[in-house]
């Protein structure tokens, strides 16, 4: 799996905040992802009855999804496919390794997968010589700088224009170093020539799967470069990595959450190529790959099924709620220290890799609501952040602090005219304190919320004496 | 065995055992019988309105379309765009029995090879199988007369179809090929490999701006052969373009 640094996400968001090229590259992309989701929606107007059948399919396919899982495999194997179950990420990489040296493997091409990403299938792959090579424009740019993706449909989020042209220089050595990139479309051309060759070259191709379909033992991708359809049909052997959870029953639910995937994520009405796989070359065929493998993966899910967080796994990977997230928006993606960034991430990644290491996420949001509001299956993001609050301060993992200002506000509140006393009697000694002066740069006991912005001089009485004044009156 | 430990964990999860041999023959029926969800109106139109509505999304997505009035006009419609296009006479076809009964002698200077593509291919030409009209997308099921390459390699993707096989939504789509599909191998109707295609392709990668071209077509031809009379535009070519009417008459296959 790939290192976590989630605990230190505070660090890593002030060090994001302090960035001025992430923040660039934030401030362009953000409103570009919401303008034309908000367009696609707009323009069909069954979508909001389109993300109930949504919710509705996943939830069906997860109170069955031994049976759905059964069915699959049954019909990849009469397509001539092979599927190789895991349960951890270990299981996960030796399988790929297997297949990729009984394949005698020298290059092997990807299609963009975060499961991959999860499993770190590439390092695996490298240490036992044998090269990834990553296809998606984005993920390409970031093999080459050995990062990470900060965004699970648009990897390379936090780069700008001029780190693609320096970091194409810089590894491109063999083209002349004093060509020009006019265009973007001239950065995308020359990866366009350079990928060409690894396609050609490669022996094995590894995609992720949006979806496998019980119904014909198929695998799905969606992509608008074309590199995963390449990815998967010209080696000779093609893998397809898939948690267990992708699986839904027939070609019609897939169709239905299909006009979900594309609108929420990138605002289009359909990727350019979405494209189902059904085991390996048939024999009067011209092309395609000899093998087909699907690799299997539990990796934590089951024990996400029977517990709060099993509406989780009803997430198809849009994006969405990032996109929309106002904490990502500031900070991007690398911050949250683990594979998947944002609201999704913030529930995800305690479940899969524990609340111990991950606790500041879930504690990363401001409930605003709008990761639920977009989300295409209805998966109530805040809520869940909310239950692992809450495992957090029942397993003792909060600071110490922490726990204590919360029992004593615990304590005030089971007192309400006690509480009201105090409350009043802050007010009033605040409002006087502040008069005239409008809010209050610092604030004794309270310099860690103060230091990022002012407090409010309180104008009037509390909610509490206003409401009973209110109600008097009527 | 790891797949038993999965089914097991799964089922733990659940809080029950192997599901029942009644639910099971009830989910078997439900894949058996794969119902339909919502179909969005948008494509429920009269058969003319179904074909523009198909062309209009397909330029939306930077796609090109040319109508043509029979089989005949498709290698002087090719020839010529080609030429517009500056591009080579010289390309890999779709060893399609449609394809191969064009009367492609009529244009001799095309030369046109039967096979997969090849990366040196600059141009390639596709058999249609369908055309969506809900989002103007090609389907492109694989076959020995419908090598997958052909929607790859090459740097111009053309592509034949028949105005007839132009549907409303996905689930007609998926509802010709169980009719007429048959695959060897599993028994069932899925070929290896189905491609949806819309439009050429593109990326948003660097700094979320959309550039066409990537590593699939730059371009997208689609030559449209007008073999549906009941699907030929109307007299009145100033028409608005067709408001889908929910409730309206139901498209083939619903």
């Amino acid at each position: 799996m790939v290192a976590i640094t989630s605990p230190a996400f505070k660090e890593n968001a002030r060090t994001a905040l302090a960035d001025p090229g992430l923040q660039k590259a934030l401030g362009t992309a953000k409103g570009a992802f919401l303008q034309r989701r908000a367009q696609a929606v707009a323009n069909l107007p069954e979508f909001e009855q389109l993300r109930d059948i949504g919710r509705n399919i996943k939830n069906h396919t997860l109170a069955n999804l031994d049976f759905y899982l059964e069915a699959y495999e049954a019909k990849v194997k009469a397509a001539g496919g092979q599927v190789h179950w895991c349960s951890t990420a270990d299981d996960a990489r030796a399988a790929v390794l297997e297949i990729c040296r009984k394949a005698n493997a020298r290059t092997v091409t990807k299609g963009k997968s975060m499961i991959s990403e999860e499993l770190g299938i590439n390092a695996h792959l490298e240490a036992h010589g044998i090269r990834p090579v990553e296809t998606d424009l984005g993920e390409y740019i970031l093999q080459l700088r050995q990062e990470h993706p900060s965004h699970i449909i648009a990897p390379a989020f936090h780069l700008n224009r001029e780190d693609w042209e320096a970091d194409f220089r810089r590894l491109h050595t063999d083209l002349p170093p004093d060509r020009v990139f006019a265009e973007r479309r001239d950065i995308l051309a020359e990866a366009r020539t350079k990928l060409r060759e690894k396609f050609l070259e490669a022996d094995v191709g590894i995609t992720g799967a949006n979806f496998l379909i019980a119904e014909t033992g198929s695998s799905v991708i969606v992509t608008n470069e074309g590199n995963g359809d390449l990815t998967q049909t010209l080696p000779r052997v093609h893998i397809a990595l898939a948690s267990i959870e992708k699986v839904v029953p027939t070609l019609e639910d897939a169709t239905s959450l299909l006009r979900l995937l594309a609108r929420s994520a990138t605002g289009q009405d359909f990727s350019v190529y979405t494209t189902f796989s059904t085991g390996a070359r048939r024999p009067a065929d011209l092309d395609g790959p000899e093998e087909y493998h699907v690799v299997l993966i539990d990796n934590g899910r089951s024990n996400m099924l029977g517990t709060e967080f099993q509406e989780m796994l009803r997430c198809i990977r849009c994006a969405a709620c990032m996109n929309h997230c106002p904490v990502y928006g500031a900070v991007g993606g690398h911050a949250y220290g683990w594979v998947y960034p944002g609201p999704m991430g913030s529930v995800l990644t305690p479940s899969l890799v524990g609340i111990e290491k991950t606790g500041l996420l879930p504690n990363a949001s401001t409930f605003c609501g709008r990761c639920e509001s977009v989300c295409p299956v209805k998966i109530p993001l805040p809520k869940m952040m909310r239950h692992w609050r809450e495992r957090e301060f029942e397993r003792h993992l909060t600071p110490a602090t922490q726990r204590g200002n919360l029992a004593l506000w615990a304590w005030f509140a089971r007192r309400p005219g006690l509480y009201r006393m105090a409350t009043r009697a802050a007010t009033t000694a605040l409002g006087l304190l502040g008069r005239g002066k409008g809010s209050f740069r610092s604030m004794p006991l309270a310099g860690g919320w103060t230091a990022g912005r002012d407090l409010p001089v309180p104008e009037g009485g509390t909610f509490m004496a206003r409401y009973a004044k209110e109600q008097r009156r009527r | 065995m790891t797949r038993e430990a999965i089914l097991g964990a799964i089922r733990r999860g659940l809080k029950r055992g192997p599901l029942p041999a009644d639910q099971q023959a009830m989910l078997g029926g439900r894949l058996a019988t794969h119902p339909r969800h919502l179909i969005p109106a948008r494509s429920r139109l009269p058969r003319p309105d179904q074909v523009a509505l198909f062309i209009r999304n397909v330029e939306k997505e930077f796609g090109t379309v040319e109508r043509v009035p029979k089989a005949e006009a498709v290698p002087a419609a090719i020839a010529d765009y080609l030429a517009a296009q500056n591009l080579p006479s010289r390309f890999p076809m779709a060893p399609h029995p449609e394809l191969t009964a064009i009367p492609w002698s009529s244009r001799p200077l095309l030369e046109i090879e039967q096979r997969r593509a090849e990366a040196s291919d600059q141009v390639s030409l596709q058999h249609g199988y369908a055309g969506i009209a809900e989002t103007g997308t090609l389907m492109l099921p694989s076959a020995p007369e419908r090598p997958t390459t052909l929607n790859l390699l090459a740097e111009t993707e053309m592509v034949v179809l028949r105005a007839s096989r132009v549907v409303g939504a996905y689930e007609e789509a998926w509802d010709r090929l169980r009719a007429e599909s048959r695959d060897e191998r599993s028994g069932g109707f899925m070929p290896r490999n189905i491609m949806f295609v819309t439009g050429p392709s593109r990326s948003a990668d660097i700094e979320q701006t959309l550039e066409l071209g990537a590593h699939g077509p730059r371009r997208l031809h689609i030559i449209l052969i007008d073999d549906d009379p009941a699907a030929l535009p109307m007299g009145d070519a100033t028409a608005p373009p067709p408001v889908a009417v929910p409730g309206g008459p139901a498209a083939p296959g619903d």
